[in-house]
């Protein structure tokens, strides 16, 4: 931990240094979290005693991006390519390997716990599953509650109580429920209790980690509307994590394709989902569900072979290039960078975004080829 | 979306209220019923099991014996008329008073005695049984939760201690000890026998340290004694709870074992232990000086035991 390495005085500077940066305002669409070469490697080690380091699990391996003000970026990928250890990344909860996270400017990856305690009033995070997210112990009251106990700054004591109720409101509780128990809700109306506790701090920041995958489909769209109401109406950046494409599209104004802990592509909803470059997007795209079978008839199914490849021993230069049918010689050497592919520079189309493929090309699976 | 902001409950839109999210809001009338709990479920459960009434009441008696003995006889335990030495039999017409169970070889009751040790006997359960939960406990909340060395060197403790011979260790330890009150049975019994609730303890932690309301504590920045305060041991004790109810029993039945070997409490002390250990040796004239006490273990002994079962079904859910 930093803190242990850092005398009383240079804690303080640095806490005072994290709130001077926190009080900038920053104005809507310009980048309010930076992340850059992002790394986060898991050892792997071997022996009771004496542990050796025999590999490394590369969960996150080089990871860069940015979250503008008031934007939703959405993240996407196969279970297990490194979407949650982003988050948990983000929101400190693993120490990075390498690479930073500035928030206006501040790099909170190697901050000491007092200025990190300042940074999570600003970055808060919903959590995937509603059923283990909530302590079962406490009441929502409580629940909610814990965090101006935790940030006595935020609310004033005999205010807490209101101030809980309110949110209950906010997020469409009744507020009469604040002595209930967890288990006396069900799935969708828990998980608004975990977005009440992301919001009690008043974040700028809140990092979504599939905050709808567990719930009904009925349920999820509730979820979604409430969330898309709520960044309107206290002006929040959303990074959403989520495999369920669809839903990525529907709140997202940007949206990031994550394969094997490196981004593959990233772009606006309309460059990922109507002009995909990266092979990897298109073959997801084109696992999509189509509601109009007279459609299905004629789209274009990419069938991927093989497996993902193990974290632990990726493959060498393109990670994807083991089930890219476009793969050459040139893929195994040479590591394709995340960058608007060079036959697009200067071109005014949508396809001119950021993809991470020596041979971008666009190709439209979404809509029916005819 | 217009009802996004309602719940079904206060929603009087028939249609509205099939919402999934807000069907299953438990009971008709919200605002009259209780909220339930973990433990509120397993108290309900537990007031329906014959076995936790039974050895419930059984345990209550015990208590009340071991608080106010002079409730339930008023012969002196320690009051010996040589003139009754072995030809005291037990007169089961008497109940109740000094001639009951009959005279042990010095000529003392032995239903006052039987009366009168139960104090030192359920002393030296309750206290081991706190002192080696909160010691395991803490050993086992400690190393489960901070892993990596602490986690190794407590872990390593823990099974040397684990690996001495549990009678042995404690009549070695007691050994060391001229003056052996209740408390120093109870501490040497206690310093040999942490080690299972530590364990219990540190697999229940590291389950409970990787839910999600753990992370979330974290990610608001708890401090780690409120994290492991409100979050892990209110979550984790339930395993404890059970093991240490059930190993009461075990230490009522080591302290009398301790004493049969004459390395426990001292004669002077009116306990199960000691009588049974002096009942042994005119167990050929006089069976009744070592029946009853020995009886009277059994039944405290078995009653903690089936209180633990009884709490491990209610505490859970996949039993109940």
């Amino acid at each position: 931990m930093a803190d242990v390495t850092k005398n009383d005085e240079a804690v303080s500077d640095e806490v005072a240094a994290v709130e001077a940066a926190i009080a900038k305002p920053v104005e809507r669409g310009e980048p309010i979290l930076q992340v850059r070469n992002l790394v986060k490697h898991f050892p792997l080690t071997q022996g009771i005693l004496f542990k050796k380091q025999v590999g490394a699990v590369k969960a996150v391996d080089g990871i860069s991006f940015d979250l503008y003000q008031g934007e939703t970026l959405g993240i996407v990928g196969e279970s297990g390519c490194g979407k949650s250890t982003v988050a948990k990344l983000l929101m400190n909860l693993e120490r990075a390997t390498a690479g930073e996270v500035f928030y206006k400017g501040q790099d909170i990856t190697k901050l000491s716990r007092r200025a990190l305690k300042a940074v999570r009033r600003n970055i808060q995070m919903v959590f995937q599953d509603p059923y283990t997210s909530l302590n079962p112990r406490m009441t929502v009251g409580d629940i909610i509650g814990e965090t101006y106990d935790i940030h006595p700054e935020v609310a004033p004591k005999g205010d807490r109580r209101r101030k809980v109720q309110e949110l209950l409101d906010v997020v469409g509780l009744n507020p009469e429920y604040i002595n209930r128990y967890p288990h006396q809700f069900s799935g969708g109306q828990r998980q608004r209790i975990g977005i009440a506790r992301g919001l009690a701090l008043n974040p700028e920041i809140i990092i979504c980690d599939e905050p709808v995958s567990a719930l009904d489909v009925s349920v999820q769209a509730q979820v979604i509307n409430l969330m898309e109401k709520l960044q309107d109406e206290f002006n929040l950046s959303y990074i959403f994590i989520a495999h369920d494409l669809s839903i990525v599209r529907h709140i997202s104004d940007r949206v990031g394709v994550m394969y094997l802990g490196k981004m593959a592509e990233i772009g606006t909803d309309t460059e990922i989902y109507d002009h995909p470059t990266h092979p990897y997007t298109q073959a997801l795209l084109s696992a999509v569900p189509v509601p109009d079978p007279e459609a299905r008839e004629h789209r274009e199914r990419i069938i991927l072979t093989g497996d993902v490849p193990s974290p632990a021993n990726p493959p060498s230069g393109c990670r994807f290039r083991t089930r890219c049918w476009k793969a050459q010689d040139r893929c195994a050497t040479e590591e394709p960078l995340l960058a608007i592919p060079q036959r697009f520079v200067g071109d005014d189309t949508p396809a001119a975004h950021e993809s991470a493929c020596h041979f971008a090309e666009e190709k439209d699976v979404v809509h029916a080829v005819n | 979306m217009p009802d996004v902001t309602k719940t079904a409950v206060e929603n009087a839109d028939p249609m509205a209220a099939t919402a999934a999210d807000a069907a299953a809001a438990t009971g008709p009338a919200p605002q009259a019923e209780k909220a339930r709990s973990l433990w509120g479920d397993a108290w309900r459960d537990l007031r329906r099991n014959p076995y936790f009434v039974v050895s419930g009441i059984l345990i209550l008696l015990l208590l009340l014996i071991a608080v106010f003995p002079g409730l339930f006889t008023s012969a002196s335990p320690t009051y010996a008329d040589l003139r009754n030495h072995y030809l005291g039999k037990p007169e089961y017409g008497k109940v109740f008073s000094a001639e009951w169970l009959g005279y042990d070889g010095q000529g003392r009751s032995v239903f006052a005695r039987v009366i009168y040790g139960t104090r030192a006997s359920i002393t030296v359960g309750v206290s081991v049984t706190v002192l080696v939960t909160v010691l395991g406990g803490l050993v086992g909340m400690i190393a489960g939760y901070f892993g990596g060395w602490v986690d190794t060197i407590l872990s390593r403790l823990t099974d040397v201690f684990f690996a001495v011979p549990f009678l042995l260790g404690t009549l070695v330890v007691l050994n060391s000890f001229t003056d052996r009150t209740v408390w120093v049975v109870s501490g040497a019994l206690a310093f040999l026998g942490w080690t299972q609730i530590a364990r219990v303890m540190r697999g229940s932690v590291i389950t409970i340290k990787q839910a999600d309301y753990v992370h979330a504590a974290q990610a608001l920045g708890a401090s780690t004694s409120r994290i492991l305060m409100k979050h892990i041991l209110p979550n984790a004790v339930a395993p404890v709870i059970v093991v240490a109810t059930i190993a009461l029993g075990g230490y009522i039945s080591a302290e009398a074992t301790l004493s049969y070997l004459g390395l426990g409490l001292p004669t002077s002390v009116v306990s199960w232990g000691q009588d049974i250990s002096g009942g042994a040796q005119q167990i050929r004239t006089a069976q009744h000086i070592m029946l009853y006490p020995s009886i009277m273990l059994s039944i405290t002994v078995l009653a903690f035991i089936m209180l633990g079962d009884a709490v491990r079904n209610a505490l859970d859910p996949k039993l109940r």
